[in-house]
């Protein structure tokens, strides 16, 4: 029988918990020593520029990507030795990804949800499509959603299996402001319910703000500094976080990061 | 613990072929095919067989001999395409990263390749069946019991093609599913389809001794000719498929694991061959 407790050093608070993840592509490091928890309940922003490694860092998470070294434990359990029952403890939503347009939401629910394993699947699909106002457009084909249709659709397919970590790559992206409140309010509720912590990629540094617990600021694959993204600025001096951003990715800190 | 875990591989087995029957169901233009071309085939080498009886003196009778061929060589097309077509679909909808993000394993997935094709090519062998049996009095009954083992070896090649196929479409990128089309009328010549394998050169018949279906229309002929039919050679040809299921499974494999190395999975259509 394997073993599925965490690692020493990592709390067993996480539901997440990153050990000196690397990827390199030959002489290109896209990931460079990242180690960093997300615990339950917590909203942890992933931010930086384009090319900072944020979305390899969630591909390797997903298993989906191979580290060069380091480990990913979801829930205890190590992605590398056991991915499908690691992975059946999370769910993503990515603006990247869309959901096959040539099948209805209702369908592509279905699917996502035999994959997850999700009991009392019918029942559940009916919950996401309500909370994510998808009723109407159940029998609807995905492909002729908008954009923000289908964004809601990718979040209500992340939330089927009730994930203890849930991944978000800019999930707001293509969303009208009040759609992208009611989205940043749902995802709140979903961390607040206690089981279940969040790992978010935003460029929108307000909207970060408002939603992350704490923020971690990645720059050519290595994490420069994290902390509460209403703290942090002034801490460096910064007018604004997204000030702060701008700082960081044009001018890294000296001492290479904490 | 081992019985949960068998009921959640059956879910995503299950989700896979789901998924292929709701795109069948949703678009004609899939449903179609899966009865058009083979009927095609049957009328076309239907009425091409009954041509060669009348124009023939010898009293051939060409029907079980050329429509049987074509009837068993289009249930291995269809076997291999429904393997590549339900994987290609994901290929096409760029479904890569949300599907191999889930928890299925590569088994399950390959798994629901394979039960799709087995339902989809059986649909094919109804209809040839009944179209070579109503309009051409062909009965594949005539081929005996043997009729299950040249269905089976030649269902095990089309699974192990289809899979290695889909491999190199995963390997390659999207525009390389042009690659996979023509492999059964590239084999067909060594395979001795339409006629017997000595009739080919040498080192052509050195290739087809290494492809399961020329046993199979080796030993129909043979069967149809009233000779006697070596089971051993029956059992080498059903023995080189199974091995090619192995060999398939091992290189899809292979290549999955290569693809979630090089971070082509998140990045397929990008066509990057690294």
């Amino acid at each position: 029988m394997s073993s599925f407790v965490p690692p020493p050093a990592l709390s067993e608070a996480s539901v997440l918990a990153v050990s000196d993840l690397c990827k390199s592509y030959g002489e290109t490091v896209a990931v460079d020593g990242v180690t960093f928890e997300v615990g339950r309940s917590e909203i942890v922003g992933l931010l930086g520029p384009n090319g900072a490694g944020k979305t390899t860092t969630i591909d390797m998470i997903l298993g989906v990507l191979e580290p060069s070294s380091g480990t990913v434990h979801i829930e205890g359990i190590d992605v590398a030795r056991h991915r499908s029952r690691a992975v059946e403890h999370t769910n993503f939503a990515a603006v990247y990804a869309p959901l096959p347009g040539n099948l209805t939401v209702s369908q592509n629910l279905r699917i996502f949800g035999l994959l997850y394993g999700v009991k009392g699947l019918s029942e559940r699909i009916r919950e996401v499509s309500a909370q994510f106002a998808l009723d109407r457009f159940l029998n609807v084909k995905c492909g002729l959603l908008s954009s923000g249709e289908q964004t809601r659709l990718g979040l209500a397919k992340a939330m089927l299996n009730r994930p203890a970590l849930l991944l978000l790559d800019e999930p707001t992206a293509s969303l009208d402001p009040a759609v992208a409140q009611d989205i940043r309010a749902k995802i709140r509720e979903f961390a607040a319910e206690g089981s279940g912590g969040v790992l978010w990629t935003s460029h929108n540094m307000y909207e970060v703000e408002d939603v992350c617990d704490r923020v971690l600021f990645l720059l050519n694959g290595r994490i420069l500094l994290q902390g509460d993204p209403r703290v942090l600025p002034r801490e460096y001096g910064a007018k604004s976080l997204e000030d702060l951003f701008i700082s960081l990715a044009r001018e890294p800190l000296p001492w290479g990061g904490v | 613990m081992g019985r949960s875990l068998r009921i959640v591989r059956r879910h995503r087995v299950g989700a896979v072929v789901l998924r292929y029957f709701y795109l069948l169901r949703g678009n004609p233009a899939r449903a179609v095919p899966l009865f058009l071309w083979v009927v095609i085939d049957m009328v076309l080498w239907g009425f091409i067989t009954l041509y060669l009886n009348t124009v023939s003196s010898s009293g051939f009778d060409f029907v079980p001999v050329l429509l049987g061929a074509v009837l068993l060589w289009d249930f291995f097309i269809r076997v291999m395409q429904g393997v590549t077509i339900t994987f290609f679909e994901d290929v096409w909808s760029h479904n890569f990263l949300n599907i191999f993000a889930t928890p299925i394993s590569i088994s399950e997935y390959v798994s629901g390749l394979v039960l799709s094709s087995i339902a989809t090519s059986s649909i094919g062998l109804l209809v040839m069946l009944a179209v070579a049996g109503m309009a051409f009095g062909l009965s594949l009954s005539i081929y005996g019991l043997m009729l299950a083992p040249f269905l089976l070896i030649l269902f095990l090649f089309g699974i192990a093609l289809g899979i290695f196929g889909s491999a190199v479409v995963l390997r390659l990128g999207p525009a390389s599913e042009w690659l996979i089309w023509p492999i059964p009328a590239i084999i067909s010549p060594f395979a001795g389809v339409f006629y017997p394998v000595s009739t080919l050169p040498h080192w052509m018949q050195v290739v087809s001794y290494l492809l399961p279906p020329s046993y199979v229309f080796e030993g129909m002929r043979t069967i149809l000719s009233g000779g006697g039919f070596s089971k051993s050679e029956l059992l080498w040809g059903g023995g080189l498929a199974a091995l090619d299921v192995v060999l398939a499974c091992w290189f899809f494999t292979r290549i999955y694991r290569h693809a979630v190395r090089s971070g082509l999975i998140a990045r397929y259509s990008a066509e990057s061959v690294s």
